[in-house]
């Protein structure tokens, strides 16, 4: 057996059993040829699929893995971890159970996101090696062989081994153990062969002499770009993702992704993209090939332009919001929406920054406060129940005095989103203190029925 | 200061500085908030449009800035474009800007990492010609930070409003360093409208314009935004038919 799924493991079968004794511990047990060939491909098309989506450096690691280097594209997905827990939620909902770690290097991602994932795992720059001692010896990639003999020896976790001295364990297992060990820890490194599909537009250059200089680097850029627009054009694509790959003579690769909202050929804008971040490129000894391609393109067919007599022309500022979301990310990036609730938190929902007009606002009955704090403070409230306003209250140690004041203004929970809230009551009073400072406070509970909240006060905003 | 625009001598002679400033200075667009006596006290007789603004609460407003938020939304909502608005962290409460005729559609909010950058996220707005107006909520502005923005404004004649607001009231103090910012504003909070009844009436603000340049500082008593960002006066008519100095000149600098 070979593979299983969570009903199988469920039904007590494991990899590595025979046949014949799976069969007769689940009976009408569903056995599939494996077919290594067609394995390899679905692989590869998924590592295409995370090469438009994720990263510009990804390679497929046979039999059950992919390798991607995520250095310089997170922040297009609001960090590491946030990358990391939607790739796992996305592929999930395709129906592929993944699991994934970003670690230093390849050997110390590859063990957690075996060993330690779950299904998401983010190792803190730097502190792979200390984490990565804890973890069993399978997690090194070595033959089952290797593994027999030293769990024979005494050894199971990989701190034990890398305490050893080394030459007695290459004498007795050969050049592989060592070379793994220092894999894993990344004294030894790892070059990865990125994946690339014939259809993506690639533009490349090789240099005959290496160069370094962020300049030198930036003027490449820009040739590069205008070769890659003139081949964009000629198949009326425009990009939407960009990888600036570079191969450092040191066989090291560095790279550069950019994103856009809108499919885009114009040279000029994404010269001005892929420049903004040679900065964040190490050049080592020299660099000595740098490779363009438009991972993910979209149809740009030219259009007419709105001429002035039929009114004003909106502004496209899609290039600023690229330069910016290259800066920050496009999750911090964003819009705010209506949404048809009462509670005043859920009454605001954020949309992408491009997303199409919304043409609606809020129904404004009642004011709302410029300020809404999450989550709302307790107060102190002098008040008589069941239904004033707060005659004094204390907030954030200091008391003040209630002049005049607005309310209740009830809001019901939303019991279709949870059972607790079924109940559940706030009465909001907009007041205002004696020095002119206008605040927005509830209660929970309507003041007679405790089942409708604990009749605590709380302030919620501060209106200008 | 209406007597000063009068003179020729000195018409003839602000123009020459202004062209010595930069070319851009020159003739500059404005927009006007439709209150006759704020108008008369800023050049012009608006807010400059391609500048830097200043804006910061007074009070307790100088750390939620809750007023200032609104007085800078009451600006762009007359502006034309999309407005970007940046902060470092969001506790902006999406209706009520809306309340101020900020419409949900027009405002795309940038929430950066840390105070540099959004002051670089600030810059890059101000550089881009399509927008209407950009907001942006800073703690400290040092004069070369603003500079930059100021040029940057110039440039691309979008007005850019730094809504100045502290994590403490005792870092509040930093308003007073100067800035290359055009104008500086303190809204702070007053009593609301008296109703006849009991309730809260529409909010009222002290607007204090600290700073001006090439204008006298001065403060007035206003009523906040309306649906369309419009400040008002007081209509405190009926109550105080007597007052005939609404607008009030204070001599402090």
């Amino acid at each position: 057996m070979l593979a299983a799924d969570a009903a199988a493991h469920a039904a007590g079968l494991r990899v590595g059993m025979p046949v014949t004794k799976a069969r007769i511990l689940v009976p009408g047990l569903i056995v599939m040829d494996a077919d290594a060939a067609a394995d390899r491909e679905a692989l590869e098309r998924l590592a295409l699929w995370v090469l438009q989506h994720y990263a510009p450096i990804v390679t497929p690691d046979p039999p059950d893995g992919l390798i991607i280097n995520t250095t310089g594209a997170d922040h297009l997905h609001g960090g590491e971890d946030a990358m990391l827990t939607e790739m796992v939620e996305r592929l999930g909902a395709s129906g592929v159970s993944a699991r994934a770690a970003i670690a230093d290097n390849w050997g110390a991602a590859h063990a957690f996101a075996r060993y330690q994932a779950n299904p998401a795992f983010v190792v803190a720059p730097g502190e792979s090696r200390k984490a990565l001692l804890n973890l069993p010896l399978a997690a090194l990639r070595l033959s089952s062989d290797i593994l027999d003999s030293l769990r024979m020896l005494g050894f199971d976790r990989i701190g034990e081994l890398e305490a050893q001295p080394r030459a007695p364990l290459a004498l007795r297992f050969g050049p592989e153990l060592g070379r793994r060990l220092d894999q894993a820890v990344g004294r030894l490194s790892e070059p990865i062969d990125p994946v690339r599909s014939p259809d993506l537009v690639t533009v490349r250059r090789v240099f005959a002499e290496p160069i370094g200089a962020a300049e030198t680097i930036a003027r490449y850029t820009g040739k590069l770009v205008l070769h890659l627009c003139e081949a964009l054009e000629a198949k009326a694509l425009g990009a939407r993702r960009l990888d600036l790959i570079f191969h450092t003579v040191d066989n090291r690769l560095e790279a550069i992704r950019v994103g856009t909202a809108l499919p885009v050929r114009n040279a000029k804008r994404l010269t001005r993209l892929l420049c903004d971040k040679i900065e964040s490129i190490d050049p080592g000894f020299g660099i000595e090939l740098m490779s363009l391609t438009a991972t993910f393109a979209e149809p740009l067919i030219g259009k007419q332009m709105i001429s002035s007599l039929a009114g004003e022309p909106e502004i496209d500022v899609s290039s600023l919001l690229d330069t910016l979301a290259n800066r920050v990310g496009e999750k911090r990036l964003y819009r705010f929406a209506p949404v048809a609730s009462d509670v005043p938190e859920r009454s605001v929902m954020r949309i992408a920054a491009m997303a199409p007009d919304a043409d609606e606002a809020w129904t404004a009955r009642w004011p709302r406060p410029a300020r809404l704090l999450a989550p709302p403070e307790p107060i102190e409230t002098v008040v008589l129940l069941p239904d004033h306003p707060p005659a004094a209250f204390t907030w954030r140690g200091i008391r003040r005095r209630v002049t005049c004041a607005d309310g209740p203004e009830r809001i019901f929970g939303e019991w279709w989103r949870r059972d607790a809230e079924l109940a559940a009551v706030r009465d909001y009073f907009q007041i205002e203190d004696d020095a002119g400072e206008r605040f927005w406070v509830y209660r929970a509970g309507d003041g007679e029925d405790p089942e409708t909240g604990s009749h605590r006060w709380f302030l919620h905003g501060i209106f200008g | 200061m209406p007597n000063t625009t009068v003179n020729p001598l000195i018409v003839r002679l602000r123009a020459r500085i202004e062209r010595l400033e930069g070319g851009r200075a020159h003739g500059r667009a404005v927009l006007p908030f439709g209150v006759a006596p704020i108008d008369a006290a800023l050049p012009g007789g608006g807010l400059a449009l391609g500048a830097l603004h200043e804006v910061a609460g007074g009070g307790n407003g100088a750390i939620d800035g809750a007023a200032a938020a609104l007085f800078a939304a009451g600006i762009a909502a007359r502006t034309k474009g999309k407005v970007l608005w940046c902060v470092t962290r969001q506790d902006l409460f999406a209706p009520a800007v809306a309340q101020a005729g900020l419409l949900p559609d027009r405002v795309i909010y940038v929430e950066a990492m840390d105070e540099k950058s959004v002051l670089d996220c600030f810059e890059e707005g101000l550089r881009h010609a399509g927008l209407g107006a950009v907001v942006a909520e800073v703690a400290r502005l040092s004069m070369t930070a603003s500079r930059r923005i100021q040029l940057a404004a110039e440039g691309s004649g979008v007005i850019g409003i730094g809504i100045r607001r502290w994590r403490r009231q005792t870092e509040a103090a930093d308003f007073g360093q100067p800035t290359a910012s055009l104008t500086r504003w303190r809204v702070s909070a007053l009593p609301s409208t008296p109703l006849p009844v009991s309730g809260v009436g529409r909010a009222r603000w002290r607007l204090e314009l600290i700073r001006c340049r090439a204008g006298e500082s001065a403060d007035f008593e206003v009523e906040a935004c309306d649906a369309k960002g419009r400040l008002a006066l007081l209509s405190d008519l009926v109550h105080r038919p007597g007052e005939k100095e609404i607008g009030r000149r204070s001599a402090s600098a």
